[in-house]
């Protein structure tokens, strides 16, 4: 910061400019009164919204989630339950509640073993300069631009038991053989997994070919003149070269299964199969049920659960670049 | 979760300028240069002619609305129009919000800024806003329009205290669909118990016929099979008892419900818990499917897919009797629509007059009628409403709710919302349905456990 200081044309314009203002004590202090007030809005706005739209609603919902609240009036001595609700979905009592994890579960194996790896084999074809590779790589991407919503309504239209692309295209629609892709609870999770990966392959693509982009190209020649073919190339001498994008995307899909709400919801607000964690906090507290308290304590151990890759993710991102 | 989509207002602007303010008048306002005298114009604040004390003319008037689908919300744009043209010029704005995301967001709505008067259902979902002192009492608007009303009616706009909390403005009711042309060219006659219904079902099924659409996706539709179910079976007390939770779901007599439902499942759409209730709709329009238990509206999805020849081969038959000592009471489903006036609202001081004039507009048969025949799917609840107007089905309707000596709202407006909703009963009936024959001891002491978790309302 000193030595932006320095140099910035504002800070010279401002009183007692490029001088070093001494304080009490003996201590120097580099900034002067001028960059202390810039820098107190340009640290105090972030810090302020930081506050009240990240730290206040989450540390309300700790507090809710200790109350029976049912969202209507104000909270009383009466509504506090202690760690009731805690206690109450940990031991099974609410029977959506470990089905719910499990499938949240199942979606991050699925993206994790499957989508992810889809999407980092697509940008190493696509790295290789391939025959319209940037038309495949608008292909891919492009429903990373759709919202979920978009991609759930879309995915609504292919697996619609009656009326959908799919049943149709193999002539089930109107035989005693149709599969009913969004209502059996056996099957429906993996179609709309189906319609995640559509989107995550292509953002994990995306990702993984801007790393790709960057690796020193003297590494391949090095290798190639070492006699190693394309495959051991790859996991020998890039894929170790990649590690801080490789940690990001594993974080990010993390993240993804965590957060995945959007399609279950718009399939069937997220029941008979398709319940997550994300969607029993929904329909419980913020939904025209109104058990606020208890939807906010599902919500507070998906925060614990979030928390470990969220900082695995922010430690990645803030280390310093090595050179 | 899909955004709120708040549509635009009214530009109040157009039906200031529509309420006698000509462009010379503008000038000379803009002449005098008296932003007063503008915002008195416009606001219309010339209360002069008011007949009760209790409403008032001119002025402004805000409404939440959920009727979000282009027919209904046309017709409340013109209803309104119409009501404030008759009421010295109210300029009434409209905040229509998606239907679901209106009911999803309620209880919020309610207690933030609302408007001041909105959109509801009637039963418990209207007591339990009612008991949390979120809706406005208005006896007194009641007083004035409640010989329009029949008793029925009366008993579901009256809160928990007593006080009238509520205009009922329509209302539907749950039957069993058909199309006249396939029972003809099958030579089926409509089953009145419960034997014939089943044989006629099995005889449908041979005939190449889906007999009973169903569909399931969405979790609330099941409800509706169930009501009737316990309704006839076990009889207007214990299902209210049900809702209410003064009766246990590990009754045997709940296990009857689910052992008596099992026996016509096998007959459902295929698929039918991935599919919406208008794609079963779309069976029965299209001549795959026989039955179909579900409320009047099944006629929107009639006229939106079909033509005006498919609705007039549309028609319907009580659920049949199933033998029980219940069978008399001629029970169903009708919910009933109603307009309620909030709360909270910040303008709800200045706007009462204007918000109890519209209650009582809204309570008027021309009113109701000028509605229906815009949006016609459910029947105006007045009594002095058009009959004439109404279509054969419409008619045939009215008749039968008038036939049942009691009448339910529907699952999800007479039970709590929380036990209602769709990681509750709607996944319980789901649950059911997906494996219908086997035994459901450990579904119905599922399904107390969850009642008993819930907290006091």
């Amino acid at each position: 910061m000193a030595q932006t200081t320095r140099v910035s044309p504002a800070a010279a314009e401002g009183p007692g400019a490029g001088e070093l203002v001494a304080r009490g004590r003996g201590r120097y202090n580099v900034l002067t009164r001028y960059d202390r007030r810039v820098l107190a809005v340009m640290v105090g706005v972030p810090l302020l919204l930081d506050l009240v739209l990240i730290w206040w609603p989450t540390l309300t919902s700790v507090y809710y989630s200790l109350t029976n609240w049912d969202g209507i009036g104000d909270i009383t001595a009466q509504n506090f339950i202690g760690l009731k609700n805690y206690t109450f979905l940990l031991s099974g009592g609410y029977f959506q509640f470990w089905p719910a994890v499990a499938h949240n579960l199942i979606w991050l194996a699925w993206l994790t073993f499957i989508a992810t790896p889809l999407g980092i084999f697509f940008a190493v074809l696509l790295d290789r300069e391939i025959k319209g590779s940037r038309f495949y790589q608008s292909v891919f991407y492009l429903p990373v631009v759709l919202s979920l919503v978009v991609v759930g309504f879309i995915w609504e239209l292919q697996f619609a038991p009656t009326d959908g692309f799919i049943n149709n295209a193999f002539g089930i629609a109107h035989s005693s053989k149709i599969i009913d892709w969004l209502g059996n609870p056996h099957i429906n999770l993996f179609a709309i997994l189906v319609a995640a990966s559509w989107r995550h392959v292509g953002y994990m693509m995306v990702i993984y070919l801007a790393g790709l982009k960057s690796v020193d190209p003297t590494l391949r020649e090095a290798a190639k003149v070492d006699g190693a073919n394309e495959v051991q190339t790859f996991f020998r001498v890039i894929f170790p070269v990649m590690a801080p994008i490789n940690t990001v995307i594993v974080v990010l899909t993390a993240i993804e299964s965590l957060r995945a709400f959007d399609l279950a919801y718009i399939i069937n607000q997220g029941k008979n199969g398709l319940e997550l964690l994300s969607i029993l906090v929904t329909n419980n507290s913020i939904s025209e049920s109104t058990r606020v308290g208890f939807g906010s304590a599902i919500a507070v151990i998906l925060l614990v659960v979030s928390l470990g890759p969220i900082i695995t993710f922010l430690t990645q991102a803030m280390r310093p670049a090595r050179s | 979760m899909g955004e709120p989509e708040f549509e635009i207002p009214y530009t109040d602007l157009k039906l200031a300028l529509d309420m006698g303010l000509s462009r010379r008048d503008i000038l000379k306002i803009a002449a005098y240069g008296s932003l007063a005298a503008f915002i008195a114009a416009c606001g219309g604040s010339t209360n002069t002619n008011t007949n009760t004390s209790i409403t008032a003319t001119g002025g402004k008037l805000a409404i939440g609305s959920y009727q979000s689908d282009s027919v209904p919300k046309k017709a409340l744009a013109d209803l309104v129009n119409n009501f404030s043209s008759s009421n010295g010029g109210t300029k009434v704005t409209i905040n229509t919000v998606d239907h679901g995301t209106f009911q999803n967001q309620i209880t919020s709505y309610l207690q933030g800024t609302p408007e001041d008067v909105f959109t509801w259902f009637s039963g418990h979902r209207m007591r339990f806003f009612a008991s949390k002192g979120l809706a406005t009492p208005i006896d007194d608007v009641w007083n004035a329009v409640k010989g329009n009303f029949t008793e029925g009616f009366a008993n579901s706009v009256k809160g928990d205290d007593g006080h009238v909390y509520a205009i009922p403005s329509s209302y539907y009711p749950w039957a069993i669909f058909y199309r006249k042309d396939v029972f003809a060219q099958h030579n089926y006659s409509v089953p009145t118990n419960w034997d014939d219904f089943k044989a006629l079902c099995a005889k449908m099924k041979t005939d190449g016929l889906i007999p009973i659409a169903f569909a399931d996706k969405d979790g609330w539709p099941a409800m509706g099979t169930f009501d009737i179910l316990n309704l006839r079976l076990n009889g207007y007390d214990f299902h209210v008892g049900l809702c209410t939770g003064t009766q246990k779901w590990n009754d045997p007599k709940v296990t009857a419900v689910f052992k008596k439902w099992a026996e016509i499942v096998p007959y459902y759409s295929p698929a039918f818990a991935g599919l919406t209730w208008q794609q079963a709709a779309d069976q029965l329009l299209k001549k795959q499917a026989g039955m179909y238990l579900l409320g009047l509206f099944v006629s929107q999805e009639f006229l939106a897919s079909g033509s005006q020849a498919d609705l007039a081969q549309l028609d319907f038959f009580p659920f049949p009797h199933v033998g029980s000592q219940y069978d008399s009471e001629e029970a169903l489903d009708a919910p009933i629509d109603v307009y309620m006036v909030t709360k909270k609202s910040p303008t709800l001081s200045a706007n009462l007059g204007q918000a109890k004039a519209f209650m009582e507009y809204v309570a008027k048969g021309s009113a109701q009628t000028q509605f229906y025949v815009e949006s016609p799917g459910a029947i105006p609840t007045a009594n002095d409403a058009d009959q004439s107007k109404y279509d054969p089905l419409t008619k045939k309707a009215a008749q039968i709710v008038s036939n049942a000596k009691r009448i339910t709202q529907f699952f999800d407006r007479d039970s709590r919302p929380d036990f209602a909703g769709p990681n509750g009963m709607q996944q319980f009936l789901l649950k059911y349905l997906s494996n219908a024959s086997a035994d459901t001891t450990s579904l119905q002491s599922d399904m107390q456990k969850f009642w008993d978790s819930l907290g006091p309302e």
